[in-house]
Formats: structure tokens, C-alpha cells, sequence
């Protein structure tokens, strides 16, 4: 049942970075994810939606390697990744998750840093007799970190334990940590889950401001208006399949739409409106 | 006064041997949460390696203090970890690894067996190579002039050297790991897996280099005491990293099994507490064969009233 429109419509500006084809994933019995194509190209901001328990995160886990699909295979920048999670960071593809997981007892400094772990070239016998080389790459790590946290405005917390951060740094600090790995398709699972709309804004602006450093953006969103507002590309998931997948316009008007949200058909006539403010209630009552 | 003094100074430098032991415990702990009681066999490896080393040399007794302390005793510490730091990898490569995501019990029960294992190695090793003492029990450690038999005196309290060969490498250990965890990528991978495995992962980190990481590391500070108890004691036996194992596991629990910290103070404390017991409790209680009872009853009791340790562990949040 799955349909993609991924080929020949207008946003397609770039190179397809991120290329999913047919991606299954079984848990015993369960198929948490069925048969999922799904392209991501250079410099777009494709979102994520579907009801709760409709297979978005298990496709992240599928793309970055923390479950190996059941079959059909990922791409990123036309090679097999391999399931890997380090390796697919190597690649360059980065993650944020819908719960947060920092690393609690480290400084917001010390999570991102830890993010460029994968980017920097001395190792342990470097650091073990201090060589110069390892001196100066820690300073520049310092600094590169430091830079990402006042790229998303956290610059004042950069000594503060992660777990004593409030609830939206804690989101923000997650991307920074993301963009330390150097990725050029960033995921974001839910960046919104527990904010307030003034929060909201934000993440939607320091998103737009990741896309215009060049990178490719995949987001899992409940709040439908910060997904219709953010997104070149909306794809719907549904019980592990697509459902549709298009120009947001098309999406956020498809009846199927709503109706997977709302689970009946009394809406049908309605505009989608209403259909948007519902999963955003939704998506803070998860959080 | 000068008799407290006296024991606070042989508690710590004993307390300090349990500490260069217990934090290999506590940073393979911290990592892939596995009580490696084969540890205390690592450290008599490195007890033993030294030794083999010292062979190696010719058996040097005539050295001058300054080539001694300047040759013999790097050579015999660089010896003692080459062989503990081979062996702890060779175990995490074939005993645990192939147990990572197994149940609990099962590494448990395999380090239990590595222990056996190692001890009936050494045992048996001494016995084959030609010209090496058979190890069937306790053999002579070399002395290093400088070290061995010397010591300081200030005013009524009297430090062995040996003593202070324990509290001085303790001291650089403790420099060196703060350094290494709080300054070097590769001990922020090791801080970072220990509190999510998974999202290190997906920040590129090596998991399974850094659990490797963890093991060498505890396994050369674990050689280092290696050689602190051969020149303290003035001899080594394939048996003796069972109950020195067991008191730096009990040093890892007392200071919060998991906090590198703790593995420091918890050691300093029991060592203390045993030095204590022996000489301020008194008639038959105090004497030195109800050591062992007093060191593990202060562990019931740190455990009854404060399970987290004396430091608390780092919780690992898997949210």
C-alpha cells in the first residue's frame, strides 16, 4: 500500500542524500514498519507525521542503524549504510530523540563535545603523553563546541550539568550535540514534545537556521501547524505504512489525513484546521 | 599520638594498594556493568610479570639505588602491565564479549571462572618455564634496592619505603585519571558509555574500543599494585589476588561501585579502618586475624545505611 511521490515535484532542489527503499521492520509478530520508501535530498526539511505507535521512531532507529531492518535497504548518499550507529554518524547523519538522552552528569560543553568525538584525530596515546597535537585539537573542540552552543542560543549554560537544564534547553542542547557530529541530514524526533508555543517559535526558526547551514532536515512532529509551517515535504505514516507523502498542502487536505487522526468520519467535510489542533494537543500530552 | 599517626600512615598505604585495584572494578563496572572478579587475578599477574621481567634482566641484585629506581623499577612496573593489560584484554575479548548481551549471571559466573583459571595458569606456567621458582607457593619477590627494606622516619612515626612507593603512585594514578576523564575524548567516550551505551553510539563513539579502554586501564593501575604488594609484602603467590581482589571490590562498593572517586576514598577508608581495628580495639577482637572481619563488617554496615556508597554511584538514567 505504500505511495510515493518522491520524483519530479518542486522542492526537489538536491542531490538525494538519504534513500530508503522498502524498509520493513518485524518484531516478532508485530511489523512496526511495512515496506517504507522514503528520499531525502540536500537542503529540505521533510517532516514525519502519523498517528501514536504508527512506526516513526522505529524508522529512525531503522535509519541510523540502532535496529537493523527486517528487509529493504537504506542509502545515504547512494551507498548501503551499514547498521552501524557509529558508522552511520561517520557518514554523516545525526539524531535527536523523542526522550530526551543527554548525558545527564556531563556539562552541556561536555555533551557536545562528546558529540565531535567521531571528528577528531588524536586518540588515547596522544592524550596519554600530551602531544602538542592533542593540546591543540581540545582547544579547538572547546571552541567549535562553544560556538555550536551559541548557534542555539545556550551559550550562558555551557558549564551547567545537562540534567539541571530546563525541559526546552535540554531539546536545544540535544541539536547542538547533533550538529557536533558534523551531520548533513539532521533527524528530530519530536523537537517540540513539552514546549510552550513561544518555545515552539523557536525551534522552528533554529531549525530554518540549520537548513540554511546546508543540511537536510527529517522531523517527527505531532504539532501539525510547526510541521505545516517548517516542511517542504510532509510524509504520513499510518499503522507502519505510508499513507501519502507530498507538498504539505496536499497532505494537510488529504481526508485520509485527518481521518487517521481523528479515527472517524464525521470530519470529512471539515477543513483541516481543526484536524491540525488536534494532534498538537495530542503531541503535549505525551510529553 | 604518634601511635595514631603511625597506623593512619599504614592504613592509607594500605588503603592505597586497594584503591589502584578497586578502580579497575569500578570503571568496567561503570561501563558494562560486570562484576569482574577476575580482577584480582589481573593484579597478581601483574605481580607476576614484574617478576618475570626481573628474571629477564638477569636477575639484577647489585644494582645501584639510582639504576634501580631509575631502571630496574620502571622496567619491572612497564613488565607487570604489559602482561596484566594482555591477559584483562585477552579475557574481555573471549570470556565476556561473547556474553555482552547475555543475562547477568552469566559474565558473572564466567569471571568466577577466569579467576580459577588464571590462578591455576600462573601456577602451572612458573612450574613449566625453565630457570623461573616453581609458584606452587609464595616465591620471593626481588627487592629494588632504594625500596625494599628502607624507610623514613619522622620523629616517633616510621613510613617503609615501600609504603610510600604506594601512596606515591596512588597519588599520580589519581592525577592522571582525573586528567584522562575530564580532559581527553577518549575518557568523555568512556563517561558517556557508562551513562548511555546507546545514544555513545550514535554519537560514533566505539563502544567496543572503549570497554577495551576500561580494562587496560584497570588492568595497569592493577599491575601497579601488582608490584606495591611484592615490595610491601616481599612476596607473591598465584593466590594472593583472591582476598586483595575481594577487599578492593568491597573498597569499589564502600566508595560507590561505578564512581572512579569513590574506588579512591572507598580503598583509603577500608585500609584506614582495618589499620584501626587492628590496634585500637582491644584483648583478642583487635588482633590482626580479626582484620578481615572488621573490613567487611564496615561494608554491611555502608551498605545497610548508605547502599549508594560513600559517594553515591553515578545513577545511569536509561529514560
Amino acid at each position: 500500500m505504500s505511495q510515493t511521490i518522491t520524483d519530479g515535484h518542486s522542492v526537489d532542489t538536491g542531490t538525494v542524500l538519504l534513500g530508503a527503499s522498502a524498509v520493513t521492520m518485524r518484531f516478532g509478530g508485530l511489523t512496526a514498519v511495512n515496506n517504507v520508501s522514503l528520499n531525502v535530498h540536500s537542503g529540505e526539511i521533510v517532516g514525519l507525521i502519523g498517528p501514536n505507535g504508527a512506526g516513526k521512531t522505529t524508522l529512525f532507529n531503522c535509519l541510523t542503524g540502532l535496529y537493523r531492518p527486517t528487509s529493504g535497504e537504506v542509502r545515504f548518499l547512494g551507498e548501503v549504510l551499514p547498521p552501524k550507529p557509529r558508522l552511520v554518524v561517520r557518514r554523516g547523519m545525526a539524531r535527536t530523540f523523542q526522550n530526551i538522552r543527554l548525558f545527564h552528569n556531563m556539562t552541556a560543553l561536555e555533551n557536545v563535545m562528546v558529540g565531535m568525538y567521531s571528528r577528531t584525530q588524536t586518540n588515547a596515546i596522544d592524550a596519554v603523553f600530551r602531544l602538542p597535537r592533542h593540546r591543540r585539537e581540545e582547544l579547538a573542540s572547546t571552541e567549535r563546541a562553544k560556538e555550536l552552543l551559541d548557534f542555539v542560543g545556550l551559550s550562558k549554560a555551557a558549564d551547567t550539568l545537562s540534567r539541571n537544564l530546563p525541559y526546552g534547553d535540554q531539546r536545544r542542547l540535544e541539536i547542538a550535540r547533533a550538529l557536533a557530529t558534523e551531520p548533513k541530514l539532521l533527524l528530530l524526533d519530536e523537537p517540540t514534545a513539552g514546549m510552550n508555543p513561544q518555545e515552539t517559535r523557536q525551534a522552528e526558526e533554529l531549525i530554518f537556521r540549520i537548513r540554511d547551514l546546508g543540511l537536510a532536515v527529517l522531523v517527527i512532529e505531532h504539532d501539525m501547524r510547526f510541521i505545516f509551517n517548517l516542511c517542504d515535504r510532509v510524509c504520513c505514516l499510518v499503522r507502519g505504512e505510508v499513507l501519502i507523502e507530498g507538498p504539505g498542502e496536499v497532505v494537510q487536505n488529504d481526508p485520509r489525513v485527518i481521518e487517521a487522526y481523528i479515527g472517524s468520519s464525521e470530519t470529512d467535510d471539515e477543513p483541516a484546521v481543526p484536524a491540525a489542533d488536534e494532534p498538537e494537543q495530542k503531541g503535549e500530552a505525551d510529553a | 599520638m604518634e601511635y595514631f599517626l603511625q597506623q593512619l600512615i599504614n592504613g592509607l598505604s594500605l588503603g592505597a594498594l586497594y584503591a589502584l585495584i578497586a578502580v579497575g572494578y569500578t570503571v568496567v563496572y561503570g561501563i558494562v556493568q560486570l562484576i569482574n572478579f577476575a580482577h584480582g587475578e589481573i593484579f597478581m599477574i601483574g605481580a607476576f610479570g614484574a617478576y618475570a621481567t626481573w628474571m629477564i634482566l638477569g636477575q639484577p641484585t647489585d644494582w645501584s639505588t639510582t639504576m634501580s629506581l631509575l631502571v630496574l623499577l620502571p622496567a619491572m612496573l612497564i613488565g607487570g602491565m604489559v602482561a596484566s593489560v594482555t591477559v584483562a584484554l585477552m579475557t574481555e575479548r573471549f570470556a565476556y564479549r561473547p556474553l555482552r548481551n547475555a543475562p547477568r549471571l552469566a559474565p558473572l559466573i564466567t569471571a568466577i571462572g577466569v579467576s580459577v583459571f588464571l590462578q591455576e595458569f600462573v601456577r602451572l606456567f612458573y612450574g613449566w618455564v625453565p630457570g623461573f621458582p616453581d609458584a606452587k607457593s609464595a616465591i620471593p619477590f626481588p627487592s629494588v634496592p632504594g625500596l625494599s627494606g628502607e624507610s623514613l622516619q619522622f620523629g616517633e612515626v616510621l613510613i617503609q619505603m615501600p609504603a610510600v612507593f604506594t601512596l606515591a603512585a596512588l597519588a599520580v594514578c589519581s592525577v592522571f585519571l582525573w586528567y584522562f576523564v575530564n580532559r581527553t575524548k577518549t575518557g568523555r567516550a568512556m563517561v558517556a558509555t557508562s551513562q548511555d551505551p546507546d545514544t555513545a553510539r550514535l554519537m560514533g563513539i566505539n563502544v567496543d574500543r572503549v570497554i577495551m579502554a576500561a580494562f587496560a586501564l584497570g588492568a595497569a593501575l592493577a599491575a601497579i599494585a601488582g608490584v606495591a604488594h611484592g615490595l610491601r609484602y616481599g612476596n607473591i603467590d598465584f593466590r594472593m589476588g583472591f582476598l586483595a581482589g575481594l577487599k578492593a571490590f568491597t573498597a569499589a562498593v564502600l566508595g560507590g561501585i561505578g564512581n572512579i572517586a569513590g574506588a579512591v576514598v572507598g580503598g583509603l577508608v577500608l585500609g584506614v579502618a582495618e589499620a584501626m581495628a587492628t590496634s585500637f580495639i582491644p584483648g583478642q577482637f583487635g588482633s590482626s586475624a580479626w582484620k578481615d572481619v572488621w573490613a567487611f563488617a564496615l561494608l554491611i554496615l555502608v551498605l545497610v545505611f548508605r547502599p549508594e556508597g560513600l559517594l553515591g554511584a553515578k545513577v545511569v538514567d536509561r529514560a
